[in-house]
């Protein structure tokens, strides 16, 4: 199971500041924090803890099973981002 | 206690204004907030940018409600600084202002026919769909059968997104009664939408674009030969391209592959590599004429359109939207940066003419660094701001006004505008609206007028108690 983040996502920080297991990238201060157009959960490290859930501001993040029919794109979009960043470091490597 | 504490004011109401109040009291609970906005309601952009159809993110108010209003910091709405209060009347009676006043104006495309009848700034459209008092009279012929926008970024695909949605789709939003009625009558049944560069460095949002490819009823048209990528465009991607552009062309990709759909009420053609030269018609808006780009690497690295040499196409159409950007304009008396469009400053320190920091004068929001950036960017901007204001507090930089009385503020502001909004003419806003949307099973039904506005507001104050503003 994992926290998915979805399109309506402000860039509020507030979730960043809460999770327990810093699961929630970009981060304010890495490269490519500015271009991004929204945060993203890892699914290989989230806990499903709902802190994230209840700090943002603008509801945009929902547990996997509970994610909107109009988001359901967001599931693939969290993991893709994390399977890029990973392909990116391992080049950069 | 009046007078020895440090009283801060803040120039505008909207999300810069908001983030900077709500981090000014978690760092200093001892400052008295002023919020001043020259309309009667805050919260800037997020009532009157966000679309309607956006709602959730409308949900912020929440945020800045709990974070400001409730924490002590007064709303003082509809008094216009410079116009009703002076920045030099500010200073007398205020530690520091911060101006939080965003940026008001549209950028313009430079062509022939940009001001004929027809054609208008995206961000007039906006402001007309979201109720905002100064545009309710504006008259948008949505006659023709054909509207263009200009631009590829996220108010072009809010505006696009509008003109596209079902009568039942916006029927569930907040979007002014006014430009409903319009929108009902509406003929438009094709938007084209006109990118400059590439689908690679199209700026929307791939939630936006991913939404203007899914609208109940819409036919989305992408031409293939556009979305196949030019070389210099290819190895930006791969190299140097975000997460974003990646899925934008992806998106755009399935969009150009699908068939298209001969039973859909509306369609949108997203057309990249296109740019407008002239805007055409004898008394109003007839057609557009545009040209092809290719995208070339510049000596500096970066991707830039160059027009082909080749005939330019004609697009009929009845309606532009230009949505270029935007571009913040001067304040009386503070300076400003002619050539960023911002008031000159150092992490939000505004300087004066000979470079120093003018002491007490703070920004923040797109007027400190320009229009870029979501919602959220102006937390961060808000903290950077804030802490030199703090920092400025601490160190004793900051003399006390000559005029620290809060009475004598209020008086001054009382007198200027007898009809100012409060905190709790603002609540009185709110409710009356809250309560007319509840009626009609949507989120919000907004007065969309000066007057009524002050209207609903005066019945508050006189349930309570008229007069300046409450503590």
């Amino acid at each position: 199971m994992t926290y998915v983040i979805t399109g309506s996502c402000i860039k509020d920080d507030s979730c960043i500041e809460v999770c327990p297991v810093d699961c929630i990238h970009p981060k304010p201060g890495a490269p490519d924090f500015e271009t991004a157009e929204q945060l993203y959960i890892d699914p290989a490290v989230c806990i499903d803890c709902d802190a994230c859930v209840e700090a943002c501001p603008v509801d945009a993040i929902f547990a996997e099973f509970e994610v909107p029919e109009k988001f359901a794109y967001a599931l693939e979009l969290n993991a893709d981002f994390f399977a890029e960043l990973s392909t990116a470091e391992r080049t950069a490597a | 206690m009046s007078g020895t504490r440090p009283r801060v004011a803040i120039v505008g109401a909207g999300p810069a204004g908001a983030f900077a109040a709500a981090c000014l009291l978690r760092a200093r609970g001892d400052v008295e907030i002023d919020l001043l906005e020259r309309l009667p309601t805050p919260w800037g952009l997020l009532r009157g940018g966000v679309a309607p159809d956006h709602q959730e993110i409308k949900r912020l108010d929440d945020t800045f409600d709990r974070e400001t209003l409730q924490r002590g910091c007064r709303f003082v709405g509809n008094v216009e600084v410079g116009t009703d209060v002076s920045h030099s009347e500010l200073m007398r009676h205020y530690t520091a202002v911060v101006y939080a006043t965003g940026a008001q104006t549209d950028k313009s495309l430079g062509i022939p026919g940009e001001d004929l009848p027809g054609s208008w700034a995206a961000t007039e459209f906006v402001a007309w769909y979201n109720g905002h008092p100064d545009y309710r009279e504006r008259e948008f012929d949505l006659s023709a059968q054909r509207a263009v926008v200009i631009g590829n970024g996220n108010v072009a695909a809010d505006v696009t997104r509008i003109l596209a949605l079902s009568v039942a789709d916006l029927e569930r939003t907040d979007v002014a009664d006014h430009a409903l009625a319009a929108l009902r009558e509406s003929r438009v049944r094709e938007v084209v939408v006109l990118g400059r560069r590439g689908p690679a460095q199209a700026a929307f949002t791939s939630a936006e674009l991913r939404e203007l490819g899914h609208l109940k009823g819409v036919d989305m048209r992408v031409d293939p030969e556009d979305v196949e990528l030019d070389p210099v465009s290819r190895e930006w991607l791969d190299e140097q391209g975000t997460f974003t552009a990646r899925t934008n062309v992806k998106l755009l990709r399935e969009f150009a592959a699908r068939p298209p759909r001969t039973d859909a009420a509306r369609r949108i053609s997203l057309r990249f590599l296109r740019s407008p030269v002239e805007i055409r018609g004898a008394e109003r808006v007839e057609a557009v004429d545009v040209r092809r780009n290719e995208i070339v690497r510049s000596d500096d690295g970066a991707l830039r359109a160059r027009p082909v040499d080749e005939a330019v196409e004609t697009i009929e159409c009845g309606l532009v939207l230009r949505s270029v950007g935007y571009r913040a304009v001067p304040l009386p008396d503070v300076p400003f940066d002619e050539r960023s469009f911002v008031l000159p400053n150092q992490r939000g320190r505004v300087r004066g003419p000979d470079g120093e920091p003018l002491p007490g004068v703070y920004a923040v929001g797109w007027i400190k660094r320009g229009p870029t950036g979501i919602l959220g960017t102006n937390k961060r901007d808000a903290e950077e701001t804030v802490g030199c204001l703090a920092e400025d507090l601490q160190a004793g930089v900051l003399a006390a006004p000559p005029e620290p009385e809060r009475e004598r503020i209020d008086a001054l502001l009382a007198e200027r505008k007898p009809d100012l909004v409060t905190v709790d003419g603002w609540r009185a806003i709110d409710e009356h609206e809250l309560a007319l949307g509840s009626a009609q099973e949507r989120p919000r039904v907004k007065l969309a007028s000066r007057d009524e506005l002050l209207a609903a507001a005066a019945a508050q104050a006189t349930r309570s108690r008229a007069g300046a503003p409450s503590s």
